[in-house]
This record gives structure tokens, sequence and C-alpha cells, in this order.
């Protein structure tokens, strides 16, 4: 049973080998496998077209500084995948919390007040979006659709449609400030996705997550609380967007109810090309973040080659296709 | 004997790592039921799907009415007048009954479906299987399971099968919906179509079989011997080297002061079921009999909180559980093996110790983190304890056997300590000689203590495994008392007339 084995044990949330740090994800590396390719060929790309410009340290900041805001939110997002949920409400979200925490009210508590509050507006309504879903017993797409165009409704309502400025100085630092050389953006980042892959894999969180997107009623009868935990993951979504919403801010300085357009779409797009499945159950945080940096460093070759948006479109939907494709004849091998 | 219809001869199947198919030897004859009998693993689902065009066998010969032939795909076998009837129905729950009997080859007049005539059609297949009664207008999904199978061999027939697969056909039947299936596959023969028959239960093979085909392994142990000279020993002999169908161990009194553990009392479901009082003692099994649909399941899940009850309580170890919360009854120490192992119970894509580790995670976690090392390890102890083959944690429970994968959800419960165990159908699908073994593994559950609720259609697992049996009709309790008083004829009698007593 060789083949099926040990496609299971590398799809297996459970996994094998002891400790914390012991084994190296290679399942996740395994399904990454299409992304790794893509990401090196589009390497390639850059370093013949524009070898001076592609390959300095300086460019590789740029592509995950511009990548870090999509990044957080995707991390939310696999969360909500292999859940076996959507969350369509993610950009709606970024775009709401950062209104939120730039209006003159908010910005008379100072820069941790703006904080706070771009993180609890987008951890209550993405607990809303949960309890709506998991209590209400409505379907994750229609119940964050309809969050998708009343956030960004209220967006608008409360900024009066208008970008609000971000005064605290330390905006302009988180954009443009760095420790240890490496942009504080992309330290949030792999903040974010460290802590991530920990709670997904290797907490009982996590493997509660995998249990309920694979199958909600074997894990319902197992005693595991499915509702509350569907709540918890909108919520941490929701999280994730606050979180964004501030990285947002810093690097536009300002609130605006049009932060975040389609963000939705980029970040279930790099998640799925990363590897999980929209059926839930099965997926690899490492794979989403492999998501991010291929839409990043597709943007970034064709800025530094001066080429249009909308060839920049038709190449990801292209990708977005390759990349499934490769990933379905390797899991087909495979088992 | 007439000219085969059907030859297969040194049929190989290789899968990634294992021989499903390791030379099948089989040959059908027009006019006849064929039974097709093996333990889960032998075979046979491989053997379907490589007539139905699923599976491309890899060597061996199939000839169809004297002429070689492949079947690369289930066009290819529909075209030759091959029809399978699968165990899960393929069937589209949305569309109505005609729709689905003409599904992929409605009859049209100028590219429009011919509605009209679709529908006479479809009368008059479902009036040939003695079953006029049902609308070809009705939407499929509002049928019962026995209706949906009638509509998919509908549409065999409909595509003018000359050989029907059926795949455990009985499976989700009552018995009186048993003996007209049988009626229909007599029809069905004299008619000159060919069935090939799976099931596990021998004294259907005996009823309705004319010869039986034993696999195992994937490998043809017995080609074709009549079923008047197949007895039952001979036949499980075949397929495992045991002789005996039931086997159940000696009753032995319980090690246990008998002090009550589960008091179920005026639990009701309108619809489904109505004053159901019973006590689970410490090392007691009790029973529950009836027919499909008198609500045995439904009063399972409403124990353990699946499902909520209109009235009555459910008190665990003297603590009275809230109505309709799984998750208070498995942390009070209940646990349910539910009745559809698959999609019920287990998560197919993880491990064996994502599976039987799921309800107690936290006990092996700090701040959230599993210690996966401690975790495995736990989990290795019990399924070595229940003997799991392999008995290896990491495996997927998906590769398991049906016996293996019932053991799995066990050692979730033993991990879990729970002291009232509920298992719903513990057997389907289960092999002959992995059914003593669970048989075995329930009493000496019990014999240690813990109280246990079983609930089968087979009449005589649940008389030889209870201590005590609820008989049930129509969502009622008719009879409550020790199994030992109670045979099987008075038990089909109770749930038949309901008069006795």
């Amino acid at each position: 049973m060789s083949g099926t084995e040990a496609h299971a044990a590398e799809t297996e949330a459970a996994g094998g080998d002891l400790r914390l740090w012991q084994r190296v994800d290679t399942g996740d590396l395994w399904r990454g496998g299409g992304l790794v390719i893509v990401l090196i060929l589009l390497v390639i790309a850059g370093a013949i077209t524009r070898p001076e410009a592609f390959l300095t340290g300086n460019n590789l900041f740029n592509i995950l500084s511009l990548g870090a805001v999509i990044g957080v939110v995707t991390v939310g997002m696999t969360f909500i995948i292999i859940g076996g949920e959507i969350d369509l409400s993610v950009g709606a979200l970024v775009a709401l919390a950062s209104v939120w925490a730039t209006t003159v009210a908010t910005q008379e508590f100072g820069f941790w007040g703006m904080v706070f509050s771009a993180l609890a507006v987008g951890t209550v309504f993405g607990l809303l979006n949960g309890v709506l879903i998991a209590y209400g017993r409505l379907v994750s797409f229609i119940v964050t659709l309809a969050m998708l165009v009343s956030a960004r409704g209220l967006a608008e309502q409360i900024s009066n449609r208008q970008p609000q400025v971000a005064r605290p100085p330390e905006f302009r630092s988180i954009a443009n400030g760095s420790v240890l050389g490496i942009p504080i953006l992309v330290l949030v980042l792999i903040a974010v996705a460290v802590i991530g892959w920990i709670v997904l894999n290797r907490t009982t969180f996590g493997r509660r997550t995998f249990a309920i997107g694979g199958n909600a009623e074997a894990a319902r009868l197992a005693g595991v609380r499915v509702q509350r935990h569907v709540m918890t993951l909108f919520g941490l979504s929701g999280l994730c967007c606050g979180i964004a919403a501030i990285m947002l801010t810093a690097r536009t300085t300002t609130g605006s109810s049009t932060h975040g357009q389609l963000y939705e779409l980029d970040a279930i797009a790099a998640v799925i090309i990363g590897g999980t499945v929209l059926t839930g159950g099965r997926g690899s945080l490492v794979g989403s973040m492999l998501g991010v940096m291929v839409f990043t460093t597709i943007t970034n070759l064709f800025i530094l080659n001066g080429l249009s948006t909308p060839f920049q479109n038709i190449a990801k939907g292209v990708i977005i296709v390759v990349a499934v494709l490769i990933q379905r004849r390797a899991s087909l091998r495979g088992g | 004997m007439t000219e085969p219809l059907l030859t297969m001869s040194g049929v190989v199947k290789q899968f990634p790592g294992v021989r499903a198919l390791d030379g099948i030897d089989l040959d059908v004859v027009a006019g006849e039921v064929h039974c097709l009998l093996g333990q889960n693993g032998a075979g046979k689902s491989t053997l379907i799907k490589v007539l139905a065009g699923v599976h491309r066998p890899d060597e061996g010969r199939i000839t169809w009415r004297g002429e070689d032939v492949t079947i690369p795909d289930p066009t290819a076998a529909m075209a030759l007048g091959i029809a399978t009837i699968y165990q899960e129905l393929d069937l589209v729950d949305g569309l109505s009954v005609a729709e689905n009997i003409f599904l992929g080859h409605e009859p049209r007049t100028a590219g429009f479906v011919a509605q009209r005539r679709m529908r006479r059609d479809a009368r008059a297949l479902l009036e040939r299987l003695g079953h006029g009664e049902i609308d070809p207008a009705t939407e499929l999904g509002t049928l019962s399971s026995a209706k949906q199978q009638l509509v998919s061999m509908a549409r065999a027939l409909s595509r003018d099968a000359r050989l029907l697969i059926m795949d455990e056909p009985s499976a989700v039947l009552a018995s009186d919906e048993v003996e007209n299936l049988f009626r229909i596959i007599r029809e069905l023969t004299a008619a000159g179509v060919a069935v090939v028959y799976i099931s596990h239960r021998l004294e259907e093979i005996r009823t309705v079989g004319d010869r039986v085909t034993v696999l195992k392994d994937g490998r043809t142990v017995a080609e074709g011997i009549a079923v008047a000279d197949a007895a039952t020993p001979r036949l499980v002999a075949l397929m495992t080297g045991r002789d005996v169908e039931y086997d159940f161990p000696p009753r032995v009194a319980p090690q246990v002061e008998r002090r009550p553990l589960l008091e179920v009392s005026g639990l009701t479901r309108r619809g489904e079921f109505e004053d159901v009082s019973f006590t689970v003692h410490a090392g007691e099994i009790v029973g529950i009999a009836g027919l499909v649909g008198a609500g045995r399941s439904e009063i399972l899940e409403t124990i353990y909180g699946a499902r909520r009850p209109d009235a009555g309580r459910v008190v665990l170890e003297g603590g009275e559980l809230r109505p309709g919360d799984v998750a208070r009854a498995v942390d009070g120490g209940m646990g349910l093996a539910p009745e559809e192992r698959k999609s019920q119970a287990l998560l197919l894509q993880q491990s064996v110790t994502g599976n039987v580790s799921l309800p107690v995670l936290q006990r092996f976690a700090r701040l959230g983190v599993i210690d996966r090392a401690r975790e495995l390890d736990a989990v290795r102890e019990r399924i070595t304890a229940l003997d799991v083959r392999p008995p290896d944690p990491r495996r997927s429970a998906r590769t398991l056997s049906g016996g293996n994968q019932q053991k799995v959800v066990l050692a979730r419960w033993l991990l879990a300590g729970s002291r009232v165990l509920l298992l719903d159908e513990p057997t389907r699908g289960v092999d002959v000689g992995a059914r003593a073994e669970l048989y075995r593994l329930v009493r000496a559950l019990a014999a240690e203590g813990r109280g246990v609720v079983i609930v089968s259609s087979e009449v005589p697992e649940v008389l030889g495994l209870s201590d005590r049996v609820l008989v049930l009709r129509d969502g009622r309790v008719i009879h409550v008392g020790p199994a030992a008083d109670i045979d099987e004829a008075g038990v089909l009698d109770l749930v038949m007339e309901g008069s006795v007593e």
C-alpha cells in the first residue's frame, strides 16, 4: 500500500513524527510543489528580463511588502477554507476596520487606540458572520456576501466616502521602518503566518478545524463543539482583516472605504493554488503563502517591465488554472 | 448448460501498492442469479467496478456473449448491456423518477425531451417491477431508499440490461421489501436477464441464488458452485477458514456492582418514537430490535444528544443530560458508534490517530499545543489492545477494512473512557470473521463494567449479544425482557403483528 500510504501520511493532519519542530512538513512542500516550480519560472523570467532590478535584496523585500497585507488576510482565509467554509467579506472588513480606526473620534485615543479599534472591529464583525453561519445555520457564502456589501456600505457611511488621514506618526514608521533590515510589514506577515502555522498544525484548534472541514457530522458526533468552533473561525478571519487594515492604513497613511477591493478573490485564489481543497478538510498554510508570493511576484515583474495591469490579470488567471492542473496531476499520481 | 453470457478469466487489477484483484475467474449464464461471496477486501467491489467500466483490468480476459471485450468506461458497459446497482445509488435527488430512469437517454422529439412519452415508459417499467404506484413525476429525493432502489432497477431495464449487478441490495431494505426484491429478481431471470448478486447474508443467497462464486484475497476460490451444494459451513470455510456464521461468546456474569448507568425515561420525538423508557446497568448489554424505520437509530441519537427530544429525560450516572448537546454527553462518559461509519464517525482523510483522539485532544495538549508523541503512544496502546490490523496509528483510516474501522471507532471511546457505549449496527459491512471478534469485544467491554446499548437489524445478533432486549414497533416499545426468553421467530412475530402479549 506504499503509494496510498505515502499520500495519506502526507495529507493527514495528525501527522507523524513527534515534537513540535522535529518534523518539517513535507506534506506542505509536496503539495506546494507545483507552485515552487511556477515561482522558480517567474524568478527566471525576472532574472532574464530585468537582471539588474529583479535579483536584488531590496526587490525581494519589495515583493514581500507588496504581499504582506493580502498575506495576512490569506492566513485567516486558509483556516476558513480548511474548515469547509468561505469568507467573501474579508476585503470589506479590511475597509471597515481601516475607516473605523481613522475616524476623528478614534484618533483621539492615539496609535494604540486605533490599533485596538481595527482589531476589535475586524473580530466583532467576523464573529457576527460566524454567529449567523454557525447558530443561524445559514450558508457562509450567502452570509459573507451580505457582509461584503453591507460592511463596505457602513465604511462609506462612516467615512462619507472620503479617505481619512491617519495622524499618529507610528503609522509612517510601520510602513517605512525595518528591524534588522527587514521591513516591519514583512515581519508582521511572518509573525502572523508562523503563529497561524503552529495553531493550524500543532494545536487542538487546528486539528478540530481539519476534522470539521473533513466531516462536520463525524466531528459533532465525536463531541467536538462544531458551532462554537465555526464561529471562532470567522472571528479569527476577522481578526486577520483587522491586522491587515492596520498595515494598509500604515502603507497608504489613510483609512478608506475603498481599501481592500477584491481582497476576497485574491485570498481565495492564493489558498486554492496553494493546494487547499475548497470542500475543506485538507490544506496547507505554507501553500497559501507560496500562492501569495506567486501573485505578488507576477505583479512585481509586470511593474519592473512596465507592462499593463490588464496583462497582469490575464497572467494571474492563467497561473491559477495551470497551478491547479499541476496539483491535480500530482495528487492523482499520489493516490 | 447454455453458452456463458459473461466469462472472466485471470483478471488482475493492481492499485498502487495493492493487488486488489489477483486472478478472478467468473462465468455467468443468461437467466441465472449468480452470487458473489467474500469478506470485505476480497475484491468484490473492484470486480464490480471492472465490469461497470470504472476500473480497467491490468491482465486477464473478459468475454461477453462469446467475444473478447474491453470495457473502457461506464458508457461502454451500458452499451454492452451491463447495468450496476450500487449500494450508494447513483441517482439525482432533485430530478423526477422518470428523469432519473431516462437520464442520458431521454426519449426525444425534434430535440426536445418527450415528457409524456418518458413518463409513460417510466410507468410501464415500474409496473413491470410490480410498483406501478410510484408516480414517475415524483421528485426522487422524497422516496424511501427501497423505492429509490426500484427506480435504479427501472433505469437498468430501460437500458435493456442483460446483466444486472446488485451490490448488497438488501442492506437498505426491510424484510418485506426484501421479498419483493426477490420476486423481481425471479421475474427478471425468467425473462433471460442474468443477475450478479452480492450479499453478506447467507440465507439470502440460499433463497434467491442459483450458483455461488467465492472470492478471497482477490482470487476466485470456488467458481460457480450450485447453491444446493453450498452448505453454510462450506461457504464460511471457503471465505474465512472458519465454520460458523454467528459465533457468540458465552455469557459471563459481570464482576461489577449492578448499578444504573443510563436511565432513559419517557423519551419522545414526535413522528419517530414515543415514550421510550429503559435503564442500562453497569456490565449490562441492552439490545433494541425492530424493523428498519421503527425508530431504532433515532432513539440512540436522541439519547446521545444528536437529536433534540420533544419530551423525556436522559440521566447518565445520576446526572441529567442537557437535551441536544452531544459534547456534554461525551464529557459525561457516553460514546456512539453510529450507523453510517464513513459519513458519521470517521475522518477518512486523516490517520487512525486523528480519528481516535478527536474527542479527548485537550488531554494531550498544553496551552492548546498537542504533544503528538504522547497522543501517538496512547492511540497505539488502544488500537493494539483492540487488535486493529495493521496496528499502525499513522495509517489513513480510509485504507482499513470495515471491521477495523469499527474498531477504530470503539478505540476512540475506550480512549475517552466512555462508560456507556451506544452501538448502532456495529457489524454492518463487517465480514464474518471480524464479526465474531467484535462480539467478543463488546462482551468484554460490558464485563469490565460498561453499559452497552446495541441496535441491529439482524435479530440473531441482538439476541445473541444482549442481556435484555427492547422490541420496537412503529416507534413504540412493545416488549422488554431477558434476551434468553425470546427467540428470533418471537421477535419477528412481535414486530410484524405486535399482538403477542
